[in-house]
């Protein structure tokens, strides 16, 4: 726990925290895991000096929708080996979500996260609770209690929350709560079977498609629900132009409504199924790529990334699914969806920044300030400007150089997932310190401090 | 290692093979076959470029001439081994292997792999690595789940041929399928060829799509629009044009139109079942509006070729008439298969020496 309950400075760095419109070249201080000032030459008094010049130093990214597979499939990732990843890739606080075994649909489960979180994480976890008891979409799980417990949302994800009548039984009980629903868009009779986007790569390998509409149905369902319930609904990993476009109108009208997207949706096609770097000339059937929702086309992408640069969406979230090599290493009908995403996920949004088509602090707010107000987080006890440098706001930084090339190796991951599609590719923005809580979680081994 | 020294051990035996299919064909085959191979692998027709697809067909030539022999056998593959490895039930394709390789003198393993191998937790990786160990040389895989072939082909050294995989490839039968088109007509350049029926989940239309585009036939799929898969006519608005995303192709869903004019018509199986998941609306309804009949074969060209590639749901898809009539090929279709197969058993072994 070194520098828990001392003083910490970093010097000289590119001062980015966009939710609160700093952007200067100056310091941050931060005393017994609270960040206490910002600002040029502050004095540090004794504090450890960390040499920032050249770097950017942000909030400590936070992460709205992960998968740390603990309890239950501690083969793929436990919290300890999720949270360590995130530490490398440079987020500080992660929610998990509750598609574990048992689920996260009761306090002891609830319990056992923040207990193993307490005692092995290198990253603040915030377990996002089921919505349905066992995930099963049949009845309500105890959201009170759940909620009483310490989850800071609700999800069935993975699964969607199928029923339009228990979806909206659960909004209007949540407006009790103050949470809000986060949900996996799918609806299942027109998504059935489908393993990649329905398009010509679908086509070509034979694959069966599930088509936008299947996403984007549920998307409209769910936002005439947050109207009719006035009830906050989160919708997760958008990746249609037409949920985009659906978001849009809600905002537009005034609704209750946030949206997330990933790193992946915004950057990878449903090619990446067809066409791998690692296996050159040859049609891939890559189980890595195999992501829900899947990878779309490229309209799609550019619609995610118009949507991110207009507001539309609030957030970007990895969507982290590890899986151990054996579960991907088999026919792509049969794989699991998921992919690997903590440690690529700033190199991957930055290429965007790269491209010229994001502005960096539009990006750093998308994985700061705008995850947190999507799901209120800074209201839950000790969070208070989580996801700001703000003074008093929780000690967490993370200091990235925009312009370091790396390749990706993922072999090299601190996760045990090693599921992704971008293996051998050069990605450009790599995180070199992150600090929790004041603590340091992860230095890039080139770094001296 | 060190128990080899009195077996031969699997490179030795396999280039053995290859010394035998290397030696003066003339004893074993009447023409060598010229031309460049560099397929390990025969996964789809994709990958094939014209002049490859003309050098299995003039070897298929080659092989027709071996059957035609009295004692049809020569040892060209002694040594060999061929194991098929069928996931799902077949008998025409599975047998018309079985003889291709022991015609040329292969010895072959019939494998009805169930899915109870699956059950008992043995992945396809495991399996083809057993294989792989008792010497496979060459391994003809028919699987349920379109892309096992290609991840079967990346764990083994031995040579995989796609016997269909899912709704993706059959790439054998669509080079008979070429085989007995050009044995009537010739080359299929700028021919009109219509492909009738299921599109969506067949792995026949789809590599017949790449060989008939890629030896110049003008191809027309028509189905009912359930049928017709979405993304058929390839990449859309801002997306990239991949290189030769999908084939050139028409579509065309009203069967009097699309089979005007046609030089060939290819009719596909209809999986009954499609009616109890909704894609059509009754059997009834789909003969009406898709069935290759006298009276619409009547509008294609003279002579025009009808083909199938079994089995034959006769009054559905094709009429009796028309499956038995003059102008079907369905028989010499089965025929051609094992000449096929024995051409590729061939390239490929000779590609491995």
């Amino acid at each position: 726990m070194n520098g828990a309950k001392s003083k910490l400075v970093i010097r000289g760095g590119r001062v980015l925290d966009p939710g609160q419109g700093i952007d200067i070249v100056g310091d941050v201080l931060i005393s017994d895991g609270r960040i206490t000032a910002v600002g040029a030459e502050i004095k540090d008094g004794g504090a450890r000096v960390i040499d920032a010049k050249g770097l950017i130093v942000c909030p400590g990214l936070i992460d709205i929708h992960c998968h740390l597979r603990d309890p239950g499939f501690e083969y793929k990732e436990t919290i300890e080996t999720g949270t360590l990843a995130a530490a490398h890739g440079g987020f500080t606080t992660v929610c998990c979500m509750p598609n574990t075994q048992p689920p996260i649909d009761s306090r002891a489960t609830v319990e056992y996260i923040q207990r193993t979180a307490a005692l092995t994480a290198s990253a603040r976890v915030l377990p996002i609770g089921c919505v349905s008891k066992g995930r099963q979409g049949k009845e309500i799980a105890e959201l009170g209690d759940l909620a009483d417990a310490g989850v800071v949302a609700f999800s069935d994800d993975g699964s969607p929350v199928a029923d339009g009548a228990l979806m909206r039984k659960a909004l209007e009980y949540c407006r009790a709560l103050g949470l809000p629903i986060s949900d996996h868009c799918e609806e299942p009779s027109l998504a059935e079977g489908g393993v990649m986007h329905e398009g010509w790569v679908a086509v070509r390998l034979g694959l069966r498609g599930q088509p936008a509409a299947a996403e984007e149905s549920q998307v409209a369902r769910d936002i005439a629900l947050a109207e009719l319930t006035g009830s906050p609904v989160h919708i997760a990993h958008v990746s249609t132009r037409g949920s985009v476009e659906l978001v849009r109108q809600a905002k537009a009208r005034g609704l209750p409504v946030t949206a997330e997207v990933t790193p992946h949706h915004l950057t990878l096609t449903h090619e990446s199924v067809m066409s791998s770097t690692s296996l050159p000339n040859e049609l891939a059937y890559d189980t890595n790529a195999k992501v829900s929702p899947p990878l779309r086309t490229a309209d799609d992408v550019a619609a995610c990334v118009e949507g991110l640069r207009d507001g539309t969406i609030d957030a970007i979230a990895t969507d982290h699914a590890p899986h151990a090599p054996v579960d991907k290493l088999c026919e792509f009908d049969d794989a699991p969806s998921g992919i690997s995403g903590f440690e690529t996920a700033l190199g991957l949004v930055l290429t965007l920044v790269h491209a010229g088509k994001l502005e960096l602090a539009a990006v750093i707010e998308k994985m700061t300030a705008g995850p947190v107000a999507a799901l209120r987080l800074d209201r839950h006890e000790g969070l208070a400007g989580l996801g700001s440098l703000a003074a008093g706001a929780p000690g967490d930084v993370t200091v990235f150089d925009p312009n370091a090339e790396w390749t990706v190796e993922p072999e090299r991951f601190a996760s045990k997932g090693k599921n992704t599609p971008l293996a051998g590719r050069v990605l450009k923005g790599q995180v070199v310190m992150t600090i929790s809580n004041g603590r340091q979680v992860f230095a890039r081994d080139e770094v001296t401090v | 290692m060190t128990m080899s020294a009195n077996l031969p051990n699997e490179r030795e035996r396999s280039s053995g093979a290859a010394t035998l299919a290397q030696e003066p064909p003339t004893s074993t085959l009447p023409h060598p076959a010229p031309g460049t191979w560099h397929h390990s692998h025969v996964l789809d027709l994709d990958d094939f470029s014209q002049e490859e697809i003309e050098l299995v067909l003039e070897t298929t030539g080659t092989m027709k001439e071996v059957l035609a022999r009295q004692i049809a056998r020569v040892p060209t593959l002694r040594g060999t081994t061929v194991v098929t490895l069928f996931y799902e039930s077949s008998t025409r394709t599975r047998s018309s292997f079985e003889l291709a390789g022991k015609v040329l003198g292969a010895d072959v393993i019939n494998i009805a792999a169930s899915a109870s191998s699956v059950q008992k937790g043995e992945s396809l990786v495991d399996t083809v690595l057993t294989l792989q160990a008792i010497g496979a040389d060459v391994l003809v895989m028919r699987h349920p789940r379109s892309g096992a072939p290609y991840l079967a082909s990346r764990h083994t050294r031995a040579s995989i041929i796609n016997a269909g995989d899912g709704w993706h490839a059959h790439p054998t039968q669509a080079l008979l399928d070429l085989f007995t088109i050009q044995s009537h007509i010739g080359d299929v350049r700028g021919r009109k060829v219509v492909i009738v029926g299921d599109i969506t989940h067949s792995r026949v239309a789809r590599s017949n799509l790449w060989s008939l585009t890629t030896m110049g036939a003008q191809v027309v799929v028509c189905g009912p629009p359930t049928l017709l898969p979405v993304g058929l006519e390839g990449p859309q608005g801002s997306e990239v044009e991949s290189e030769q995303a999908l084939p050139p192709l028409e579509v065309e869903t009203n069967l009097d139109r699309a089979i005007k004019d046609a030089d060939v018509v290819m009719t596909l199986r209809l999986q009954l079942e499609r009616q109890q998941s909704g894609l059509i609306p009754s059997i009834r309804e789909y003969c009406n509006l898709y069935q290759v009949t006298e009276e619409r074969l009547a509008t294609a060209k003279p002579g025009a070729l009808v083909l199938h590639p079994g089995p034959v749901n006769e009054g559905v898809e094709i009429s009796l008439g028309v499956a038995h009539g003059a102008q079907s090929v369905i028989e010499e279709q089965v025929a051609n298969g094992v000449a096929v197969r024995m051409a590729l058993l061939y390239l490929l072994s000779r590609g491995r020496s």
